[in-house]
This record gives C-alpha cells, sequence and structure tokens, in this order.
C-alpha cells in the first residue's frame, strides 16, 4: 500500500479538505492517486534486447457538475500544485451549481491478491525463463527465423479520496508473457504469437513447463500460416472458434452499449433498449468479479465495486455499461465500469470481461452444416466505428470451409460488419464457451486499458470475408 | 510555465554523475517536461477541460555492453538515486550485447538551428471556447447534422538529450491542434466523420468555421452508404489515408525490421520498388514542421534522406543499434521518420478521377490488416464510387486486400500534397485491388 503523501508537503487530512471544499458545489468528482511500477524485458534476435522499469506517480482531480468535467492532473503531489489544480477546476465550473452525490457501494469482495509480481520473480529468473523459451523455439529446427519472447509486469496502487473524507483504495498486480516465433520455409515467412497473463504472479502462469505449451502454441499458429493459401473475398458463413475470436463481441457490441456513447446517442444502439439485437439463443454479460482475469477490478476507477452486468439476454438488450457520470445523466447507476488508463486520464465506460454464453451446439454441428464458408480460430486485432455500427477483426489463424469439413488455411483476412444486426445473424451458439488467456488490451479515447473476453463457438449466417480470391 | 532549460540540464546531469558514480560506462538520459490545455465541446456546450503538467526522466546505463533503463515521472533527487541504483544493478546482470553502445562520437548533432518549432503564445481557455462555439456552430447548420463534438489542444514542450560523450541539446516545441467530430443522421442511419487541423504556430490554425464546415460536409455525405459487389478495381486512396502507405514503407525499411529479417523490403536496397515516377523525401529540416527535428532520439544529427529515388530503394531508417548490426552507420532515424512525403505527381485529382471509367474511392480504412512480413494487406474500408470522374454514391462495410509489393508497383500520384500532417501524400490511385463485399 502507498502512502502517498510520505515526503511531501501536505498530509492525508490537509489533501481531503481541498478535496472537500472544491467539490461543495458539484455533482461528482474524486481526488485520484495513483502509484504505478512496471517493468518490460525482451529477449529478441537471440539477445537480451531491454529491460526497462518504470516508476510513475501522479494524481487526477476531477470536479463534475451537469455534463461537464473538469480535470487536471500532475506528477507533483504537493500542496501548492493541489491548489493551482483545485483553482483550475474551480474556474472552468464557476458559473454551474451541482449537488454532490455521497453514495458509493461498499464491498468486501477481493478478486485478486495485492502481490508485487515484478519483485515476486527475481531478475535473474526471468533472464533465464527468456533463454529457455529461445532455445527451445530454436531448436524446433532450422526453419525457426526469428523469436521474439518479453514479460511484462506492472503493480497499481491506487486511492479515491471523495468530499467529505471518504477513501477507497485498491491494489492490482497484472502480468503479462508472450511470445512471438517467425517461420521460414521455401522462402515464405509467417508469424505466430500467443501469450497468457492476468492479476496473479509470472510463476502462476508459468511453472511446471507450461510456458513451453505457449511456445508451441505460437509455433504451431506460424506453422498452420506455412501453407496458407489466398483467403476468399465475399460473403459467406463464418464460423468462429471458442476463446479469442470474441473480440467479435467486443468490438461489434461492447463499444457500442457503453454508456457515453449512448448517453450522447452517437452509438447505433441507442435506441435499442429492450429491443431483440441478437438471435434468441445469444446472451452477452460483461463481468469484472471473475478470480485473478486481466479484465477484472475489485472497485472501478471511481471506487464504485464491479459486477457482472448482463448486457443480452436471450437476444433482448438489457443493460449498458455505466460510470458515474452517464449513469447520473441517465437516471440510472454506475455498473462498475468506470475506468482510467491512469492518472492522466479522464474516467470512462468501458469493458471488463465481455462474454457470450454457452448454447447448446457443438463446433462439429456447425461445420458440418456449412457449404462454403471459413472457419477462424484466432485473431489479430479490431475496431469499430460506433455510430455506423460497422467493425473489423483481423484473422490470424483460418481455414476454409468446403462441403461441411475443414480444409486448407488460409492468409490473414479482414472481416467486416454491421454490429447491430450481425449478432441476428448468430445461428447457432455452441457449448464449449472458453476465456481468452489473458492479452486484451482494449483502445479507446487514447485511453488503453486490459480486458477479457470469451464466448463458445459461433456460427454466423453471414459476413463478409476480406480476402484477396474472387 | 514550462521550465526551461537550465533546470531540466540540472536533472541530466544529476543522473549522468550518479550513474557514472556507481559503476554506468555509459549513460544516456532525457528529461522532458510538458504541459497541455485541453478544452471540449459537444452540442454547442462545454464538456470537458483538462490541464496536464508532466515531467519525464528516461535513462538508459551501461556498463561496457551490458545495459538497461528506467522511466520515471517524478523528479525529486532522492527517487532518482533509488532508480539509478536499481537501474545500474539490473545492468549489470543482463547479458552482454555486442551491438549496446552510444552513438559514434563524430555522428552526433554539433548545432542547433531554430526551426521555428516554438510559439509561446498561449490561447486562454476563453478563447479556445470561442474557437469551439464557431466550430460547432457552423458544423451544425444543416439539420441532417444531430451531434457535433469539438476540442482544442495547446500543448508546450521542453527537453534535454545528453549523454556521457559529452552531448547536451535541446529545445522548446509547441503544438496546437483542433478537431471537429460531426454526426449525420438520415431513416435512423447515422454517419460519422471528422476533420482535424495541427499546427506548431497558433496563427497558423485553420479558421473554426472551415474545421466545422469540413466535418459537417463529410458526415452528411456519407449517409445513405451501399454495400458493393466483390471485384478487382481500381482504389484511390483519399489524402487522409494515403499517407498510410508511407508509414508502411517507413515500417518495412527500418533498420530492425531489415535486420531481423522480418519485413518484406529485406534485401530490395537499390532495386525498384515503385514505379519510376516516385521520389519519396524525409526532411527533418522543415521550418515549423510537424515532424521537423534537429536530431533523433540518440542526439545523432538528421538531415534531409531520399528514401526513394525515381521508384529505387536508395535508405533504409537507420539507429545505432541495428546500424551496428547492419554495419551501416545510423542516418539519424532512431525514433523513425521526421517529415516523410511523397513528391508531387504529375495528374491533377480531376484527371486522376477521370483516368477510368470507374474506380472505388476511399476516404477511411479501419483495422490493422497490414503484415509487414508478408506485404499481405487487407482492411475495412468507405467511401464512395466513381463514374465518369464523379463521386457518384457512398459506399461502406467493404474491405480492400492485396500485397503491398504489387500495391507500391501500381502507384500513380496526383499532384494535390499538402503538408498537413508529418507524415504527407498526394490522393494515390493504386490499379486493381480486391475489393470484397457482397
Amino acid at each position: 500500500m502507498s502512502n502517498f503523501f510520505k515526503e511531501t508537503d501536505i498530509d492525508t487530512s490537509q489533501a481531503e479538505a481541498i478535496v472537500t471544499e472544491t467539490l461543495k458545489n458539484c455533482d461528482d468528482g474524486e481526488l485520484y492517486l495513483e502509484n504505478h511500477k512496471s517493468e518490460s524485458i525482451v529477449l529478441d534476435d537471440n539477445k537480451i534486447k531491454s529491460s526497462t522499469y518504470n516508476s510513475d506517480q501522479g494524481y487526477g482531480f476531477r470536479a463534475v457538475t451537469g455534463e461537464v468535467v473538469a480535470y487536471s492532473h500532475s506528477n507533483d503531489i504537493s500542496k501548492e500544485s493541489l491548489r493551482k489544480s483545485s483553482d483550475n477546476l474551480k474556474d472552468t465550473l464557476k458559473s454551474k451549481k451541482g449537488t454532490y452525490n455521497h453514495e458509493i457501494p461498499k464491498t468486501n469482495n477481493k478478486y485478486y491478491e495485492n502481490i508485487n509480481p515484478i519483485e515476486s520473480k527475481t531478475f535473474d529468473s526471468k533472464i533465464d525463463l527468456l533463454n529457455s523459451v529461445n532455445n527451445y523455439l530454436r531448436s524446433k529446427g532450422s526453419i525457426v527465423n526469428q523469436v521474439t519472447a518479453n514479460f511484462l509486469g506492472e503493480h497499481k496502487s491506487i486511492e479515491i479520496i471523495r468530499s467529505d473524507n471518504q477513501v477507497l483504495k485498491d491494489d492490482r498486480p497484472l502480468v503479462r508473457f508472450n511470445v512471438s516465433v517467425v517461420l521460414e520455409k521455401n522462402g515464405k515467412k509467417e508469424t505466430g504469437v500467443y501469450g497468457v497473463g492476468g492479476r496473479q504472479s509470472y510463476d502462476d502462469y508459468l511453472k511446471d513447463g507450461s510456458w513451453k505449451d505457449v511456445c508451441d502454441e505460437a509455433f504451431r499458429i506460424a506453422n498452420v500460416n506455412l501453407e496458407s493459401k489466398p483467403a476468399p473475398a465475399g460473403e459467406m458463413k463464418v464460423v468462429l472458434g471458442p476463446g479469442w475470436p470474441a473480440i467479435l463481441i467486443h468490438e461489434a457490441i461492447g463499444h457500442g452499449l457503453e454508456g457515453d456513447f449512448n448517453r450522447k446517442k452517437t452509438s447505433a444502439f441507442h435506441n435499442l433498449m429492450g429491443q431483440q439485437v441478437a438471435s434468441e439463443g445469444v446472451t452477452i454479460v460483461d463481468d469484472g468479479t471473475l478470480h485473478q482475469r486481466r479484465g477484472s477490478l475489485t472497485i472501478d476507477d471511481e471506487g464504485t465495486p464491479t459486477e457482472n452486468t448482463v448486457l443480452i439476454e436471450n437476444g433482448i438488450l438489457k443493460n449498458y455499461m455505466q460510470d458515474r457520470l452517464n449513469a447520473r445523466l441517465m437516471g440510472t447507476k454506475s455498473t462498475g465500469s468506470g475506468r482510467r488508463e491512469s492518472y492522466k486520464h479522464v474516467v470512462l465506460p468501458r469493458m471488463r470481461n465481455t462474454m457470450m454464453l454457452s448454447g447448446k451446439y457443438s463446433q462439429d454441428e456447425m461445420i458440418s452444416s456449412v457449404d462454403k464458408g471459413i472457419f477462424a480460430v484466432s485473431f489479430g486485432g479490431g475496431q469499430v466505428d460506433i455510430t455506423s455500427g460497422k467493425f473489423v477483426f483481423n484473422c490470424t489463424e483460418a481455414y476454409e470451409i468446403n462441403n461441411g469439413k475443414i480444409g486448407s488455411p488460409i492468409k490473414g483476412a479482414t472481416l467486416i460488419g454491421d454490429g447491430p444486426s450481425i449478432l441476428k445473424e448468430v445461428s447457432l451458439v455452441g457449448n464449449d464457451m472458453k476465456l481468452d488467456p489473458g492479452i486484451g488490451t482494449c483502445g479507446k479515447a487514447g485511453q488503453g486499458v486490459p480486458v477479457g473476453v470469451a464466448q463458445p463457438s459461433i456460427l454466423i449466417n453471414k459476413m463478409t470475408v476480406g480476402g484477396t480470391k474472387l | 510555465m514550462i521550465r526551461d532549460q537550465e533546470f531540466l540540464r540540472d536533472i541530466a546531469s544529476y543522473c549522468i554523475e550518479n550513474s557514472k558514480k556507481l559503476g554506468a560506462t555509459d549513460v544516456g538520459v532525457k528529461v522532458i517536461h510538458s504541459v497541455s490545455e485541453n478544452v471540449s465541446f459537444r452540442n454547442k456546450k462545454l464538456d470537458e477541460s483538462n490541464r496536464a503538467d508532466s515531467f519525464a526522466v528516461n535513462l538508459t546505463t551501461y556498463i561496457e555492453k551490458k545495459k538497461s533503463s528506467i522511466n520515471s515521472s517524478d523528479l525529486s533527487k532522492s527517487n532518482l538515486e533509488k532508480l539509478i541504483e536499481r537501474c545500474i544493478d539490473a545492468t549489470k546482470i543482463t547479458p552482454s550485447d555486442e551491438n549496446n553502445s552510444l552513438p559514434d562520437k563524430d555522428l552526433m548533432s554539433k548545432e542547433i538551428r531554430d526551426l521555428n518549432l516554438y510559439d509561446e503564445t498561449h490561447y486562454p481557455n476563453d478563447k479556445k471556447i470561442e474557437f469551439l462555439k464557431n466550430v460547432e456552430e457552423t458544423a451544425s447548420t444543416d439539420e441532417k447534422i444531430v451531434n457535433t463534438e469539438a476540442g482544442f489542444t495547446e500543448n508546450k514542450n521542453n527537453f534535454i538529450l545528453a549523454n556521457s560523450n559529452g552531448f547536451l541539446g535541446g529545445y522548446k516545441t509547441s503544438n496546437f491542434s483542433s478537431s471537429c467530430v460531426a454526426v449525420s443522421r438520415i431513416n435512423g442511419a447515422m454517419e460519422r466523420d471528422y476533420e482535424f487541423g495541427s499546427t506548431r504556430f497558433l496563427k497558423d490554425m485553420m479558421e473554426p468555421e472551415e474545421i466545422g464546415k469540413i466535418a459537417a460536409d463529410k458526415a452528411i455525405k456519407k449517409l445513405g452508404p451501399k454495400k458493393i459487389k466483390s471485384e478487382k478495381i481500381g482504389v484511390i486512396f483519399d489524402k487522409r489515408i494515403s499517407k498510410g502507405i508511407l508509414s508502411t514503407l517507413a515500417s518495412a525499411i527500418s533498420a530492425s525490421a531489415v535486420a531481423r529479417g522480418t519485413s518484406f523490403l529485406k534485401d530490395q536496397i537499390n532495386s525498384e520498388v515503385f514505379p519510376n515516377s516516385i521520389n519519396i523525401i524525409d526532411d527533418p529540416k522543415i521550418e515549423k514542421g510537424l515532424g521537423s527535428q534537429n536530431f533523433d532520439s540518440e542526439g545523432v544529427e538528421t538531415n534531409s534522406l531520399k528514401l526513394v529515388e525515381n521508384g529505387i530503394l536508395k535508405n533504409y531508417l537507420i539507429d545505432t543499434y541495428y546500424g551496428k548490426k547492419l554495419n551501416l552507420k545510423s542516418n539519424g532515424r532512431s525514433g523513425g521518420t521526421t517529415n516523410l512525403y511523397f513528391e508531387n505527381g504529375t495528374l491533377s485529382f480531376k484527371d486522376l478521377l477521370n483516368s477510368e471509367k470507374k474506380f472505388l474511392y476511399i476516404t477511411e480504412t479501419i483495422g490493422h490488416g497490414g503484415n509487414i512480413i508478408t506485404g499481405d494487406y487487407s482492411v475495412g474500408a468507405s467511401g464512395f464510387m466513381v463514374e465518369d470522374g464523379e463521386l457518384t454514391y457512398p459506399v461502406s462495410e467493404i474491405t480492400i486486400a492485396g500485397n503491398f509489393k504489387e500495391m507500391f508497383k501500381n502507384i500513380t500520384l496526383a499532384n494535390d500534397l499538402e503538408m498537413k500532417y508529418s507524415t504527407n501524400a498526394p490522393t494515390l490511385l493504386i490499379n486493381q485491388m480486391t475489393v470484397a463485399g457482397k
């Protein structure tokens, strides 16, 4: 637990007094303090390419009245700096008057332990493991052209001081371990990437040789892609595998159900509450309470405990994801979805772990029902235009399906669809829901936050596949 | 107020001296202070005001050929002392790499030219608010516009870069940027588009009315898009996205991608990569340029480079580390390109649109579908059909795909280059790409 006011010229009670005084005519707001330590160790091209340690600390002071947000942040935690920020906020909101909402739910739940993953594994043993990864992959033969592996670990302590001395705290560990391999055969090069992570120590993910599974998976994907042929172009049936392909849900549906876009009526979903937006078998939740998952939070960055929010239930749109500001303006409650990348960023409603729940069909049933289409197993990333609803994602491992059978692997291609209508095209929902391996980062308004996704296999009746073969 | 050079220099010197005392044989350090003020508007009302005051220290220590780095935002000497110690400890146990070193002394920048990158004008928030009111007033004139958002950001930055070989340099830069996003609606379906301006000097900023009008016009034009049939067709890239072709080239000719063997342009130096009419230049010394710099992120002197001359690839983008791997000297491109652009083509925009009966004109792409290793390219797109030289109807929910190697060889440039970003390209045509739609 960090003591943010140690070695400063201000103590907690003085800071609390400034907060209370600054926010007395506001609807909401807080002083958010953050101490963030992170490390990155990269092996590339047979060498330890870089080892970097980052130490960042600062505050973001926010005052909200009506729809207006005033924000000031600095890494100088001092009386003068806080006073300056306070003046800045008061000046912005000088013509407004609000009533402070003190209500914030309490929680005794904890979804991860307060460990510092950077310190819980020695630097030497991290270097050793990276070298082992390199040797292990290169021992698979001369087709291995390039190996990159890295550790990314962090520990973040936050403290939220609200008006009238309400203080909320959280300590968040996060790790990620990635392997990328480039294979070369007959003049053709392809990449395979795989990673694991979450809110535990590195060793929880890598012990008992399970780092080898990460290597094997990266190698397998690259190897499949070496045999890939040009992807088809045009509309066809698409079977998505379980787990990580759920970034389709994240892009197609998730962003469009974030509170801000719906309050502002710029989301393609803003007038669809209570309506059928998906086939009947489709239920989608956004859950911040899964233990040790990458997207989980004990409390969000406004201090609200997270929850399991039902977004779509049996095809009907049930809830948006809300932070305090958008919830207040839409007459509802925060769903514990208020997140920010760091003290340098304002709070926005964001996803946590977005999941489509299992249905009753097997993946085999889906594939055998397709005459001509593709089977997409893994993806790179995606993007959405929330206003038009159009979204894309990039396949990194996919196969053609001919007459109900899986055929040759195909080259990476972009798939494009329309968010509000895509879920109505989901004709079969699988019984094999799987969580992703813990590697997702979601970008919105220039802010990246860790998220998770999950889904079973699904069959989509019609989607446009962006290959080169007509 | 932005802190002065002397303040930053003190911290840089402190870091170098202390690192050396603890056993570093070489040290590189950068100290930065930036102050940024942003105001945003939505539907003609104040939405957010944001003030940022940030410090950063980036320190790299070497012990012979071992290297490690730390970054911190806390400039207090007690914090730096702890972090330097941590950095040295990590350096000691990091394996050696023969290519780790500071840049050669004779390549370092010797003098700092005033490139006109700093405008000390402060644009108070009240003025920003006036500006944004005008942006949104113009943007919302047409009733089809249902939502507008506009923002104005003022940024002041000062930095010092120093190393233990005696290099020390830094200067102030400023940036003013303004944007407008407009949402249009017809029959319940919405489209969004934007306009954006970014300048070193306040007085060079676009007029607010112009920003608002362009955003609104573009959003309205996109209404009622159709999905087209899959086909092979010539694709014209609007200036907003044609610069993306240059960004791809920059990634593919970076010394890191070449040395690691992970670029589709590996071994293509001195080969014909583009049609022979094409020249590509990276010039760091343009006055007021958004990508201008006196030296690169290692302090190495940077000068104008012809990356592609008459279609032939002439230079990679080289930093010290990967330069050593390739047996090449750094050309001051640690940190990438500076002001990168295609020299103008010969056809006017109109003539380009008329050069065939039918084209697809793309104004926006979404997704990250470029693969630098294989050159394969596939992204989501929207834009317009062009028939007999006229934009006939908007198109969306399609993809365009090809391979950069062939795409590069089939480029025709218009002559409408503008220096609006740090990377700039005129409107360009790529003959024959695969469009996937219905």
